[in-house]
Formats: structure tokens, sequence, C-alpha cells
């Protein structure tokens, strides 16, 4: 098995990958049967290098507790880590990872899971006082840097990352997802282009509730990690994708900007676009592309994003990776292939390409109380 | 004759019944659930060989493909007709992205709306001419790079613009023809658009007359209007691009 702290050679090798994402406005839960059928169709996009699912909703009886999985290569890794989190927070649970010992992934690390939340009298607070958000995103970049053997992969609240090394189909297996439910789901199948294939490199990406699924390239990986890392966030998952991730937890959470603004950062029109737009909407993208520059992610990608409120699929801003969409009723279907949504949806209502750089955001409806019950907007 | 039900079955068992299909002299093929095969119709030849498809087929149908026909009932993925060399694909659905790439001969018609890219590469040669012909509309990218041959853009069921940004980029070969005239701007600067003349609408009325009758749908409403016919400005754009001339 690949050790978790390894240090790797950088091999170069052909581009593929594969994503699915799956969301139903109105929080429906279906299992994770569906989105394994789907992700099985693009098995020849992945090479068996990595494989992954996100879930959401599916931990309703902690719901508010940061559930985190944490994979060990090592039970003295686990105790140290072990020995972080009691110092820091109060866990109402802990168990291993529910896995199928019949499946064809037969080569793990430890996988362990913990439902806490961040101690209010933690040691920390001599120093500063942390959000409990902030304060769990110091302590994944903490954990995943600092300690060998170790590495969180999966950090938020009624939701939660599986993944490893092996065709997805068969992680799912591994995970046993078809036992899983949830109203959100997204999945990878990994061809790794420029970094190894190992537990922690496969997708989806997480911190907190945010999760990326992503086929392509990011060859402006430098600058933003560099952008990063300004901020404090440490990028040690020797991948082009975590940047992603930290990058919607810095312009969405940290800095406050609507999804649909993060999008126009990530894939920001071109200059000559914007020049064509009217004065209002000209200042606005000259200001983004201003401000957030080395937060612009160039390349060729197609990415599925998940949070707590929804959904977002894009593209590069020139189409250099497949997406295609698909709706039917109250679900959402996003694809690198038409035929993967076929093959849990044969007759959806509609199926698009969506346009380079034009994000597909599904966001869930909110529920209120009205007349004392609660309905759907 | 043969029916093939494709629910299921791996891209290189579904090639090889058809490949061992053809050996056996079997004319017409028709493939039932087919869902995201890749590579149908991979290098066959024979100009008699018809292959019916139900369902989407995966990416590359017909790659390289040297004579024979098929018709996807549907929608199809990316890259149709990868440097096909002969043959038709009929797609009465859309067609994914990179249509046509460095295709080289044949013809492929689509009724609905294809992606980014098409047309990439396409060249042609003395006898050898690729065409392709869109019913909706296309992508950005549109016959970038094009050397050879004949793509229409028909713009049949859209009000909107028929095509996008960098349209016939680098393009120094081939002819374009459209049926509705575009926002000139998005013309990349390498290009030249003239009216439709009289041999240019007898060499469309060949291929649009084939195109009707495949979709079954009326010749006059395509011709309805007068064609545009888009030409590269140079046969070799970049001659000087890192040389003084």
């Amino acid at each position: 098995m690949l050790k978790l702290k390894n240090k790797f050679s950088i091999e170069r090798d052909i581009s593929g990958c594969g994503l699915c994402g799956i969301i139903n406005a109105k929080r429906v839960k279906i299992t994770g049967s569906n989105i394994k059928k789907a992700i099985s169709v693009e098995h020849d996009r992945g090479n068996g290098l990595g494989g992954g699912f996100a879930v959401y909703g599916n931990y309703r009886d902690y719901a508010e507790l940061y559930a985190f999985h944490i994979m060990y290569d090592n039970l003295s890794a686990k105790s140290s880590v072990e020995e972080y989190l009691k110092n820091n927070f109060v866990i109402e649970k802990e168990e291993t990872i529910p896995t199928s010992k019949t499946s064809k992934i037969i080569e793990h690390p430890y996988l362990h899971r913990y439902f806490m939340k961040p101690k209010s009298d933690r040691q920390d607070k001599l120093f500063h006082d942390l959000g409990d958000d902030d304060f769990v995103v110091q302590s994944v970049m903490l954990i995943n840097e600092n300690y060998d053997g170790a590495y969180v992969f999966s950090s938020g609240k009624n939701m939660g990352a599986f993944k490893g090394v092996g065709y997805p189909e068969d992680i799912a297996d591994f995970y046993k997802l078809d036992e899983v439910e949830g109203y959100m789901w997204t999945a990878h199948n990994r061809f790794p282009t420029n970094t190894p294939g190992w537990w922690g490199g496969a997708h989806p990406f997480t911190l907190l509730d945010w999760s990326i699924v992503h086929n392509g390239e990011i060859s402006s990986y430098g600058i933003n990690k560099r952008y990063l890392e300004m901020y404090k966030y440490n990028l040690s998952l020797k991948t082009d994708t975590e940047v992603i991730t930290y990058i919607f937890d810095l312009l969405i959470r940290k800095h406050g900007l609507s999804i649909e603004l993060a999008t126009l950062v990530l894939a920001a029109p071109f200059y000559q676009n914007i020049d064509k737009m009217d004065n209002e909407k000209k200042e606005l993208l000259t200001a983004l592309r201003q401000i957030y520059g080395s937060a612009l992610l160039n390349g060729p990608f197609a990415i599925v994003f998940g949070y707590s409120g929804g959904m977002v699929a894009m593209n590069d801003r020139i189409k250099l990776r497949p997406l295609v969409a698909a709706t039917m009723g109250d679900f959402t279907y996003v694809a690198s292939e038409e035929a993967a949504i076929r093959a849990i949806c044969p007759s959806p209502d509609l199926v698009w390409s969506p346009k380079a750089g034009e994000p597909v955001i599904v966001k869930f409806e909110e529920l209120v109380p009205q007349k004392g019950r609660v309905i759907g907007l | 004759m043969i029916t093939i039900d494709a629910s299921g079955m791996h891209y290189k068992d579904l090639n090889k019944l058809i490949r061992e299909g053809i050996g056996r002299g079997i004319k017409k093929f028709f493939l039932e659930n087919v869902n995201g095969q890749y590579y149908i119709g991979d290098g066959i030849k024979g100009d008699d060989i018809v292959i019916n498809i139900n369902g989407v087929p995966g990416n590359d149908l017909g790659v390289f493909m040297d004579g024979p026909t098929i018709v996807v009932n549907g929608n199809a993925q990316d890259n149709v007709g990868n440097t096909m060399n002969a043959g038709k694909i009929l797609i009465k659905g859309d067609a994914g992205d990179v249509v046509g790439y460095g295709m080289r001969g044949g013809r492929i018609y689509i009724l609905g709306n294809a992606g980014y890219r098409v047309g990439i590469h396409m060249k042609g040669y003395d006898e050898q001419l690729p065409v392709i012909i869109i019913g909706g509309k296309v992508g950005s990218f549109f016959a970038e790079y094009m050397a050879g041959g004949v793509i229409v853009l028909l713009g049949l069921n859209d009000t909107d613009d028929t095509c996008s940004d960098y349209f016939a980029t680098g393009m120094h070969g081939g002819v374009i023809y459209l049926r509705k005239k575009i926002d000139f701007s998005k013309y990349s600067k390498e290009v030249d658009l003239y009216e439709a003349d009289d041999k240019d609408t007898a060499f469309l009325k060949k291929y649009l007359l084939e195109y009707a009758d495949n979709f079954n749908i009326a010749f006059e409403d395509i011709m309805d209007k007068s064609f545009y016919k888009i030409v590269p400005s140079s046969a070799r754009p970049y001659a000087h691009l890192y040389t003084s001339a």
C-alpha cells in the first residue's frame, strides 16, 4: 500500500477522468446504488487508481456535528491524532467506517470516523478566538500536514466523502454505499495525470461542507497555491484539485461571496467579452478579475462542486473537458457523458451541454414552517 | 441482418460482434440499448454496411470509418466521425463536442445541435471531400484550423445566434455555408464572407436534398433563404508568425 505521507515521484500520463452528480432539490434521499450505476458507465475514463463519492444528508442523527473521516497508515498514527482530537474536540461518537470484506478493494488504510464538535475551553483559545468552522479547517490542515500517516478526507456536517484507490464502482461496494442514503451525490473516476494515485489523492476533495470532483488539469496551480498559502491553507495532497476546494472555502465562507460570484472568479469571462458588457456588469467583473486574479483557474477542467446549499457543475472557459446536464422532475444530473445519466434516467425532461464557463447551479428549495407544518417554497 | 442487444456490453465485445458480422457478410446491423459504448464502427469498411443505433453511442462513433453508414436515432456524444475517411453518419438528435475531428472524407449529417469545435482540423484533397451538415446551432471554435472540405450550418430551429466565439479561427482551407447571416464581429479576421452564387447553390442542393430526404424534412424549408459562404482569406494564415515576410 502507498504510504499516506510518501514522497512520490511525479510522472505524466494521458488524461481521462469521469464525473457525475445527482441532486434532488426537495431533499428526497436516494441510495448510492444510483450514482454507482451512473459512474460505472464511465469506467473506461479511469484506470483504477482512484474512485470516490461525496454524499450529503447521510448523517441525519449527527447533523449538528462535524463528521471527520480519517485514513491512517498505522495504529500509532491513529493514536497520536486521537490524542489531538481528544484534547480539542468533544467526540460524541467514533467508529470504524463500515466496509465490505468481500469487495475488490483488498489493500486499504485504517478508515475511521468521528462525530464531534470543538471544545469551548480548548487550548488554542489562549491565543485567538477562532470560530468552530475556522478551528476545524485549522485542525484538518494541521493533521494533514504534520501527522505522518494520517489524512482527514472529510470534515463536514451531515455529509461525507468515501474514496480510495480503485474503480469507483468497486469503491462504492467497498464502502457499502448501496446502503447509504443522501439527497445529493457526486462521484469521480480517476485517471491520474500529473500526480500519483493514492488513497488521499482520490476525489472528492472536501473541507467542511465543500466537496469537489474534477476532471482536467489546473495549470494555474502554482499561483493558486501561493495565493491560498497567504490565507494559511496548507496544500499537502500533491494534486491540483485541492486548490479548487480551498478557493471556494476562501471566497464563499471567508469573503462572503455568493456562489454565482465565486464561479465568476474561477472561470472569469475574458476581457474581450467583459468589454462588451453594460457598465455595471463590466465594473463588477473587472473588479473581480483584479481582486481575485490569483484565484482564477486556468487550464482544462470540468468540476462538480457540492455544498450544504446545493450543487454547481461547470467547465473551464473554452470547454476543454466534457459536461452534460439533465433534469427530471426535482432531480438534476450532471456527468462527463450523457450515457452515464441515461443509465439511471433513461428519458430526462431536458438534456443539454452547458456552455463553457457557464455554471449549472442547483440549490435546495428552502423548507419554511408555515401554519404549523413544513412545506417547500 | 442482425440485431444486437448492447445493454451492459463493453465496447470491445460490441465492436467484435460487428466486425465478425461484417466478416460473415452481414450488411445490416440493428444495435439496441446502446449506452455509452465507445468506438462503434471503428475503422470498418464496406459501402453497403448500415448500422442502426438505438440509444446513446459513446465517444468516437465511426472513428476511422471507411465506407459504411451509421444511423443514430437519438443523441450522440463527443468526437463523432473522428478521422473518418468515407461513409455517412446520420444523427437524429444532438451531437457532442469535436464533431468530425481531422475528418478526411464522407458525410456527417446532424439534425439537431452540435457542440464545440465542429470540424476542427478537417481536411480535403482531390476527390476526398468531407461534408458536415448541422441542422441546429453549434458552440465556439466552429471550423477551427479547418483545412478542407465543407461544413453547412443551417440554424433551422433557433432564433438565437447559430454559432459562438472563435468562429473559423485559423481556417485556411475548405468552405463554410451559412443559412443565416451571423454577427460579423464574431468572425475571425482570417475569413471572408460572400453571398452564395449559383455554383454554390448547385453544390448545396446535391447534399441538402439527401439531408432533407434522410431526415424526412422538406427541402424547400431548408432552401427558403439565400446562403452565405465563408472562405479563408489566406491558405497560410500563420506563414509569418515567427518570421518576417
